[in-house]
């Protein structure tokens, strides 16, 4: 069993306080990944969990007990590092096997749990060698070993992946997704990277400066980001964000002035705008669509990277920078002037705090 | 061979030799001499009988006149090369000497005297290795106590500086705690605290103790050194924290992370400390003299230092025991110089 | 599997020992906690430090303070500063010898001019040898050796290797014999006594502190001596512009710490001279150890006082040399 309650749990180091009142409920075999830019508290928050660190507030409970006082030892979790943390002057085998020893365990038993975890994640062939003779994507794989063997009620993994190389990254990513399900433990996975977070999680929590800014499935991060943060953390390239003001609302609808004097109508749903209010509206790059209407505002475009598969197009939408993955190849060049429709497109509204009013076109909430 | 010259010769700017060429090479082979010299000559003496030694102008290699034993003759007697009025020269044994001419017989016809001009015979010598010197102090005299106890004091002092050294460093390197700040500058002053500032109240401590007369009593205070503490603590620091914790995750205690991942891991400066320790412990001389006062008890440079003092200082075997004592500092020297000079030269403390 | 090595077969016992230790140290940590077991790593060292040098610390000014032969404190009268200024106690303050302990102000006058001559000359002697080793030599580890191998040589060693060089049918006699020279007894000369006391500690000690200097010249970028050579500057001022002020911290280490140990001078000098002819290479610490221990008129509190004059003098020596460390450090950061 693997069900982890965070209660209001705070964390400072002396004066700096890095966690503010966490609150969070992860489930049994739940894929949770932390993700936020660094400083923000996720590996802190980590590590409170495995018991590192000591919070100075609030419960931690690991199926239902209270686990404040319980040693990182005797909490059953594994963890994962950054750095791998593989005992340099140990081999592989004895790498896996210290943990095992450590809480008395038959030698038979080890020895079997070794052979279980060396077969699942093929390192077989380099069980004598030791962590400095191996490759960065085989020292990965004996980290991870090492948490297996011993079984725990979850893992812990820190940025497991940041020290790999671009292409054994994605690979690596697919397996540990395997291996997830293989497994079925619960795994609280450390990232700075949305895109790890989107293609490993069943849920993603996303963490600014000590606080939780939004827990969700990634597409529901990707389609309701609960605020500008999370809008434009979730997605690559980032969310485009245009100012605008409101000029007139009437019955479901609200018209916004964007700068350059592009006017535009979106369904409003729910949500209450009066005039004068300033506003911001976020559309992702993938959504622009290159207009002839002569009503859709005009970009002047100052760079073209073409891709192959797609373009991106830089551009500066009255006097705010733009940016567009065009499908395919596009003649556009630097310097060209070009519409984008605005009308089509998914636009996220989000108030003067950032937090989301309405998404148009209308879906609910 | 031109090869091996022009690499070994070769100098700064390649054409004609600058000043500060004839300045180096006057100055490295002028310090060969004068660094090697006395310790050679020391192992060339150590090596001759005490007529040797005492022998002006001294020979360089430890030679010795040969004798024989000739019919008719209780005592063995002198070889000598004599020049015969003829010209030729015969091996001779000197039976005496009146005045200026010496009497001597040819070994193989013992009946029959020559005289010879004493100017005219020179002494047949041999190389002769005079070992006695080596074995007589360790069979009449107590040099294989003192050698022992120079041996455990260098042995348990260096294990017990390892172990207490390490486990500081570690508490000083791995731990937050209060106070970390106040041990590390109880540590540093002991920096200013040598020996010879507190031999006093440190000599009524070890009496209070009952260390006194005791080889314990040498071994304790030297234990806890601070270039110790500070070499492996600046090492330790170097070992990434997150080992550690990942040791913690894998359920070992503190005693574990000590012994299976932060000492392991050490071994390098661990090294440097030993070897450090094994010389500096081999080499002490003022405390042991003030601890140990009873001659069973000596180190072997306690042991030297009082025989070298005495009133009928008999060299040769004080010459010999010099040696044994030198041979561990230089087989150290030999095989671990770079640890060494790689130590000194990080942490400038001897 | 793999056969043990023969290590693990050796470190097998220990290994089971270590065990052994671990389960009651396992119970201490659940009950101190992690911090805890910080405090019982910390703990032998601190109480070794305390009892063989803390408290002889403390206890020393307490001994300076009393008076009699007797050794246990318990057994000794206080007599307040009367052992210092015994030691200050003098008719002419420029005559050593009108002091009523004269002897200690003879060590004092000796370890003066030998501190003085001797890391002079030492810092001029160890500079050159290290400039000359970080030069282009074939085989420098060698070279380096030659100069270094004497400084691990114990001082009785050291005391005996000069002794048997010194005496009169020694190989320093026999050297003069050979320029037709007449022998001379060298260590019942005064004065040639006092400058064997320098040779040999130079002779003992110069390749450390060559070792250290070497250390600080090759710390000097290269690039620095290549731009040299690019604008045509002259050797001689490469050596006063770039390698002497960029030395200059490292050599000023040097110089202190080889004051501190010059302080210190006792053990070869013993052995080589025992402080003798008369008392002209007695000095401080064999005149404390002599005060306190040797002498048939031994006075610890006497010899306490004295000890504590040459502390006060090593801790400003060590404060300097600490000070300069931290602003090298300090530097460094930069």
């Amino acid at each position: 069993m693997g069900e982890i309650k965070l209660t209001d749990v705070k964390k400072s180091f002396g004066a700096v306080t890095v966690l503010k009142d966490i609150n969070l409920h992860i489930e049994d075999g739940e894929f949770v990944v932390f993700v936020g830019p660094s400083g923000c508290g996720k590996s802190t928050l980590l590590r409170t969990i495995a018991g590192l660190e000591k919070i100075t507030g609030g419960e931690i409970a690991i199926d239902g007990k209270r686990v404040n006082d319980v040693t990182a030892a005797d909490r059953g979790l594994a963890m994962v590092f950054q750095s791998y943390a593989l005992y340099p002057h140990m081999s592989v085998r004895q790498n896996l096997a210290f943990g095992l020893e450590n809480s008395n365990m038959p030698k038979a038993e080890i020895t079997e749990r070794i052979n279980e975890a060396a077969r699942m994640l093929e390192i077989e062939a380099y069980m004598d060698r030791r962590p400095g003779q191996l490759s960065g994507g085989q020292r990965q794989r004996v980290a991870i070993g090492r948490a297996i063997v011993r079984r725990p009620t979850a893992f812990l993994l820190d940025e497991p992946l940041s020290n790999l190389d671009a292409e054994l990254r994605v690979s690596t990513r697919a397996e540990l997704a395997a291996l997830h399900v293989r497994l079925g433990s619960t795994m609280i996975y450390v990232t700075h990277d949305q895109v790890e977070a989107m293609t490993l999680a069943h849920r993603i929590v996303v963490m600014r400066a000590g606080t939780i800014e939004q827990v969700g499935t990634p597409l529901e991060l990707y389609n309701k980001p609960a605020n500008r943060f999370v809008a434009g953390f979730i997605g690559a390239p980032h969310m485009n964000f245009l100012k605008a003001d409101v000029v007139a609302v009437s019955a479901g609808v609200v018209t916004l002035a964007f700068a350059g004097g592009y006017r535009g109508e979106l369904q409003i749903g729910q949500a209450k705008l009066h005039v004068g209010e300033k506003v911001t509206v976020g559309v992702r790059p993938q959504h622009l669509i290159v207009s002839d209407d002569p009503q859709h505002p005009t970009v002047k475009i100052y760079l073209v990277e073409a891709l192959g598969s797609e373009t991106v197009v830089h551009g500066d939408l009255g006097g705010e920078k733009v940016l567009a993955v065009l499908p395919g190849q596009q003649r556009l060049n630097a310097g060209d002037t070009v519409r984008f429709d605005l009308s089509k497109p998914v636009l996220h509204v989000f108030d003067d705090n950032g937090l989301r009013l309405f998404t148009h076109p209308g879906q609910e909430g | 061979m031109g090869k091996v010259a022009r690499f070994i010769l070769r100098r700064k700017g390649g054409q004609g030799w600058h000043w500060t060429d004839i300045v180096t090479w006057f100055w490295l082979v002028g310090g060969l001499i004068i660094m090697f010299g006395p310790a050679i000559w020391l192992v060339f003496s150590s090596l001759k009988t005490p007529a040797a030694l005492a022998e002006f102008p001294p020979s360089i290699l430890p030679y010795v006149t040969q004798q024989v034993t000739v019919e008719g003759h209780d005592k063995p007697l002198m070889l000598y090369n004599a020049k015969m009025p003829d010209g030729s020269t015969r091996v001779l044994a000197e039976v005496r000497r009146i005045g200026l001419v010496a009497q001597m017989v040819d070994p193989k016809a013992p009946a029959e005297i020559v005289r010879v001009n004493i100017n005219d015979r020179t002494p047949v010598r041999t190389m002769s290795f005079a070992t006695e010197n080596y074995t007589q102090p360790f069979v009449h005299f107590d040099f294989l106590r003192y050698l022992w106890n120079s041996v455990f004091v260098t042995v348990v002092a260096t294990l017990i500086t390892l172990v207490v050294n390490s486990m500081a460093a570690f508490a000083l390197s791995k731990y937050e705690f209060k106070g970390r700040s106040i041990a590390m500058l109880v540590i540093l002053a002991t920096l200013m605290v040598p020996l010879s500032v507190i031999m006093v109240p440190l000599y009524s401590i070890i009496s209070t103790l009952g260390l006194f007369n005791s080889l314990w009593g040498v071994i304790l205070p030297t234990v806890a050194t601070p270039t110790g503490v500070f070499i492996l603590r600046q090492y330790m620091l170097t070992i990434p924290d997150e080992l550690i914790d990942a040791a913690r995750m894998d359920k070992a205690s503190e005693w574990q992370i000590y012994w299976r991942i932060v000492l392991p891991l050490t071994a390098p400066a661990l090294a440097v400390l030993a070897i450090f320790s094994v010389v500096w412990r081999w080499n002490d001389f003022l405390w042991p003299l003030i601890v140990l006062s009873r001659r069973e008890l000596y180190t072997l440079q306690v042991g030297l230092s009082i025989y070298s003092g005495e009133l009928n200082v008999q060299w040769h075997f004080i010459l010999a025991m010099t040696v044994v004592t030198m041979i561990p500092v230089v087989l150290v020297f030999i095989f671990l110089q770079r640890f060494i000079t790689t130590g000194i030269a990080g942490t400038g403390l001897k | 599997m793999t056969t043990p090595s023969l290590s693990a077969i050796l470190m097998a016992p220990v290994n089971a020992v270590m065990r052994m230790i671990d389960v009651p140290l396992r119970r201490l940590q659940k009950a101190t906690g992690i911090g805890g077991m910080a405090a019982f790593f910390l703990a032998p060292n601190m109480l070794i430090f305390g009892v063989f040098v803390l408290l002889p610390l403390v206890i020393n000014f307490v001994y300076s303070m009393t008076g009699g032969t007797a050794f246990f404190l318990s057994e000794r009268d206080f007599i307040g500063g009367q052992q210092y200024s015994r030691l200050f106690q003098c008719q002419n303050y420029l005559d050593p010898m009108s002091c009523q302990e004269d002897a200690f102000w003879t060590a004092v006058g000796n370890t003066f001019w030998f501190v003085l001559l001797q890391v002079s000359l030492m810092i001029l002697t160890a500079l050159i040898t290290a400039l000359i080793l970080n030069r282009e030599l074939a085989a420098r580890s060698f070279w380096r050796a030659v100069f270094f191998f004497p400084v691990l040589l114990s001082p009785v060693v050291v005391g005996l290797i000069w002794k048997w060089i010194l005496q009169r049918q020694g190989l320093l006699n026999f050297g003069l014999y050979q320029f037709g020279l007449d022998p001379y007894t060298w260590l019942t000369d005064r004065n040639w006594t006092f400058a064997a006391t320098i040779g040999v500690s130079l002779w003992a000690h110069m390749g450390f502190y060559a070792l250290i200097i070497l250390a600080g010249l090759q710390a000097i970028p290269k690039d620095l001596y290549e731009a040299a050579e690019m604008d045509g500057t002259k050797p001689a001022r490469v050596f006063w512009r770039i390698t002497l002020p960029l030395l200059a911290p490292n050599l000023l280490v040097v110089v202190v710490l080889a004051l501190i140990k010059s302080v210190q001078v006792f053990d070869e000098i013993y052995v080589l001279t025992g402080g003798g002819p008369g008392t002209s290479t007695l000095f401080l610490t064999q005149y404390i150890y002599e005060t306190g221990f040797a002498s048939a008129l031994r006075n610890p509190g006497l010899a306490a006082a004295a000890s504590i004059l040459m502390g006060g003098v090593l801790v400003v020596l060590t404060l300097i040399q600490l000070g300069i460390g931290k602003r090298g450090e300090n530097k460094g950061k930069r």
